[in-house]
């Protein structure tokens, strides 16, 4: 089976979870027998990729580019006078990636064209107009989910409404956005499949040892008492860590014992500096900046409870990462990895004292933390993503029917 | 010694006080665990015990007493923790007197157990013997009545706890008729507890108890349907025995009748026309679990060193006692015992005493979350961790009553 997959990143040049996704989702894919040609709006070394194909749309460096991360939608504007060669121009970058593919499919047919979010949208529809292949439009997070709570951009809430209207299937990556492509877009349920993500625990037996000095000073005051709790994340609205703070804050007038790593980074970062010295917790709050390798790992080994704030959060695989660093876990109730987690807490993203007395539970009962650590190591690879691509290879096969039909 | 074959039906009548969702930060400022102020879920007591009772209580009451009117061979025990009467007397006094009505007729027999529904008897023989003493003092109060045969919490039986029961009295005491126990005998018999003198063992039949429990509203049972005469006809098979007269100990929850298996399933008609079906014939009778003791004679010994209950596949107290935070909780609740005894508070013995029902550590049960089986998990707590986290905020604030009201204890953090 052929597939284009339409994608915007690839590690180790992702902002996020996106990048994470579509590799393993395309290696599963690969080892199930796909034939996968990957596009790429930047280009980059890949060369320790063999399982896909993989095209760049531009001669653009993935290092620069501030304004077209994957996760940049709000600055997404449609301008006439905006510069298409610079990488900060989003939309400049869609277009090209547009008239690379179009010149990509001529003469060919895909079985399948799988395009990843709002990013490469326009490129999967305009492939399915001249290949008439099925379209996939595989939705990670919507911009409702990325704006989180506000209205988010209008353009681009207008080109995933398209997408999901053309699309001969759709998947979501959770009940939670499937319900939001129901009831935010108008698209009717049985059009939509869930396939969760997975993680791939093989990456993790790199050899990698926990290095104790990374974030020493916690070390330090985990040999005082204190208990441990991250959030690895980007700093931006979406993710609630305004929230966060005011829990932390919270649970400190009952338990000083407390202390809280941000690892990442993002537009958010000063606002939630400032949040933490007005609460006056500035002490008990680090900041690490955004983080990669063994700062990135060693940011999950030090913690003892991990907590995913999200607004909306379409699925959170930090959850499961943070799951398998031996971390105990708290997730929102608008976090869709919930929906394959029994062995953890849950709050409203908004109820800070809920949040607050989960955290003084699990940092004042070694039964508590231990049980939910234990627990989840259980259940949080329980799906693979094999799992996620033989739904895949189910939903092509499907969607062609439609889309032939 | 009677010529009859009998059924031994006995239904256990509990309610909890559960625990509402009470944070860290009403710890050491309000006492009120138990009262939940949302009206909207499972964790407040007075909306569940409201719904219970009309599901429930009012309309198997009112079938038990029509059973009574019309069949004078009718018999039923009932065993009513404290926790349920002390519910009854704020939200239901009418659903109390129809239990009241009931005792009246001389027919139905009330069972002794722990006053709080707990698992003391693990914990501390002397706390134990007081609840059972409390309950005995309530069911007098309360009935007219005195108890003569022991039933413990969720039937968590074994062989040091019929020696108690002898000792202390007891004519009779309750149990799982557990096949790796009991072999190729049956529960259709009454047994003596090994080392005791002066006291009987009646076997709950599980397989005929749980066709009701369990399966009878099951569709996807091979027996569904399951009618008067079907189950007349499995009775009647499993007490012909050409060597003598037998029993069927049906022992189940009450709220089996209206809450477990609804109106809707049929449970209600179903009961009444068995219990008709089974008396047509002339042999056969019912018994309070008294009348069977006194009627039968002990046909063997039965030894169970460890422990064994009612519940699950596993019929161990693995759903009460099986992970670490339900050993810490019940740990650190029953390490208060003295302090909260020495302080004569009664208030504050009450609530240490209600925390001690065992639904508190069933709703922390995790095994059939790691099983992958959530369904399993019935609570009125979105996850086991919740359900923990807001008993040991109670607990705390229990030491803090301890230490603030009365100068005693630590803290503990």
């Amino acid at each position: 089976m052929n597939i284009l997959m339409l994608g915007w990143e690839l590690p180790p040049h992702n902002s996020g979870g996106l990048g994470v996704a579509c590799y393993h989702l395309s290696k599963a894919l690969a080892y199930e027998g796909a034939t996968i040609d990957f596009v790429l709006p930047y280009k980059a070394d890949h060369s320790e990729i063999d399982f896909m194909n993989i095209h760049h749309a531009t001669e653009l460096s993935p290092t620069n580019r501030y304004g077209m991360g994957a996760y940049d939608s709000f600055y997404a504007i449609d301008s006439d006078t905006a510069d298409s060669d610079s990488p900060t121009d989003i939309r400049g970058v869609q277009r090209r990636y547009v008239t690379f593919v179009e010149d990509m499919v001529q003469g060919t047919k895909p079985d399948a064209i799988h395009a990843h979010d709002w990013l490469t949208i326009e490129a999967g529809m305009r492939a399915k107009e001249i290949t008439n292949a099925p379209l996939i439009v595989h939705v990670h997070a919507t911009e409702f989910d990325r704006a989180g709570g506000s209205d988010g951009n209008p353009l681009v809430h207008e080109i995933e409404y398209q997408g999901l209207m053309m699309a001969d299937r759709i998947i979501a990556v959770s009940n939670l956005t499937k319900q939001i492509i129901i009831s935010k877009y108008g698209i009717p349920a049985d059009k939509i499949e869930v396939v969760y993500n997975a993680i791939d625990i093989s990456v993790f037996n790199d050899g990698y040892n926990y290095d104790m000095r990374t974030y020493k000073y916690l070390e330090a005051l985990k040999q005082e008492g204190y208990t441990i709790v991250t959030a690895v994340t980007r700093l931006t609205i979406q993710k609630g860590l305004s929230h966060l703070i005011r829990a932390v804050a919270k649970a400190s007038e009952k338990y000083d014992k407390l202390v809280l790593l941000l690892a990442g980074d993002g537009e958010q970062r000063n606002e939630l500096l400032e949040l933490a010295a007005e609460l006056g917790i500035s002490d008990k709050v680090f900041f690490t900046g955004f983080v990669r390798g063994k700062q990135w790992r060693d940011a999950y080994s030090v913690a003892d409870i991990f907590v995913l704030s999200s607004v909306s959060e379409p699925f959170g695989l930090t959850a499961l990462e943070a799951a398998h660093h031996d971390n105990a876990l708290i997730v929102t109730k608008q976090s869709g990895v919930g929906e394959v987690l029994n062995s953890i807490f849950r709050y409203d993203f908004w109820d800070e004292e809920q949040l607050a007395d989960q955290l003084i539970g699990i940092a004042t009962s070694s039964a508590l933390r231990e049980s939910l650590k234990q627990n989840v190591l259980q259940e949080y690879n329980q799906f693979s993503w094999t799992d996620a691509a033989k739904i895949c290879l189910s939903t092509y096969s499907r969607a062609g029917e439609v889309a032939y039909a | 010694m009677s010529k009859e074959r009998g059924i031994v039906l006995y239904l256990h009548v509990h309610q909890p006080f559960r625990v509402r969702k009470y944070s860290i930060f009403d710890t050491a400022t309000n006492h009120d665990y138990f009262d939940e102020p949302s009206f909207d879920t499972d964790r407040n007591n007075e909306r569940v015990f409201r719904k219970v009772a009309d599901k429930s209580y009012k309309p198997m009451n009112a079938v038990l007493l029509k059973m009574l009117e019309t069949h004078p061979e009718f018999k039923v025990s009932l065993s009513i923790t404290g926790t349920f009467i002390e519910q009854a007397e704020k939200w239901g006094p009418d659903v109390l007197d129809s239990f009241r009505a009931l005792v009246a007729t001389g027919r139905v027999e009330i069972v002794a157990e722990t006053y709080f529904h707990s698992l003391a008897f693990f914990y501390s023989r002397t706390e134990f013997e007081r609840q059972v003493e409390t309950h005995k003092a309530k069911i007098r109060e309360i009935f007219g009545v005195e108890t003569s045969v022991f039933r413990n919490t969720e039937l968590a039986y074994n062989d040091d706890l019929a020696k108690w029961a002898d000792g202390y009295g007891f004519k009779g005491i309750l149990a799982e008729g557990w096949d790796p126990i009991l072999g190729w005998r049956s529960p259709n018999y009454v047994y003596k507890p090994s080392g005791t003198k002066d006291i009987a063992l009646l076997l709950k039949n599980y397989k005929l108890s749980d066709d009701l429990a369990f399966r009878f509203s099951n569709r996807g049972w091979a027996e569904w349907p399951l009618t008067a005469d079907k189950y007349t006809g499995w009775m009647d098979a499993s007490t012909t025995d050409e060597n003598s007269d037998s029993i069927v100990n049906l022992f189940m929850d009450y709220e089996t009748f209206g809450e477990h298996q609804w109106e809707d399933t049929g449970i209600f008609d179903f009961f009444g026309q068995f219990v008709g079906k089974w008396l047509e014939n002339e042999n056969h009778t019912f018994h309070t679990v008294s009348s069977a003791i006194d009627s039968f004679p002990v046909v063997d010994e039965v030894s169970m060193p460890n422990t064994v209950t009612w519940a699950d596949n596993e019929r161990d107290l693995s759903a009460w006692l099986g992970n670490k935070m339900q050993h810490e909780a019940m740990s650190n609740l029953y390490a208060l015992e003295s302090d909260i005894l020495r302080t004569n508070d009664a208030t504050l013995i009450h609530d240490w005493r209600l925390l001690q029902t065992s639904d508190h550590a069933y709703y922390m049960c995790t095994k059939w979350f790691t099983d992958g089986d959530v369904h399993a998990y019935f609570s009125p707590y979105d996850s086991p961790y919740d359900a923990f986290l807001y008993y040991i905020n109670a607990i705390r604030d229990l030491r803090y009553r301890l230490h603030n009201d009365h100068g005693t204890g630590g803290l503990n953090g």
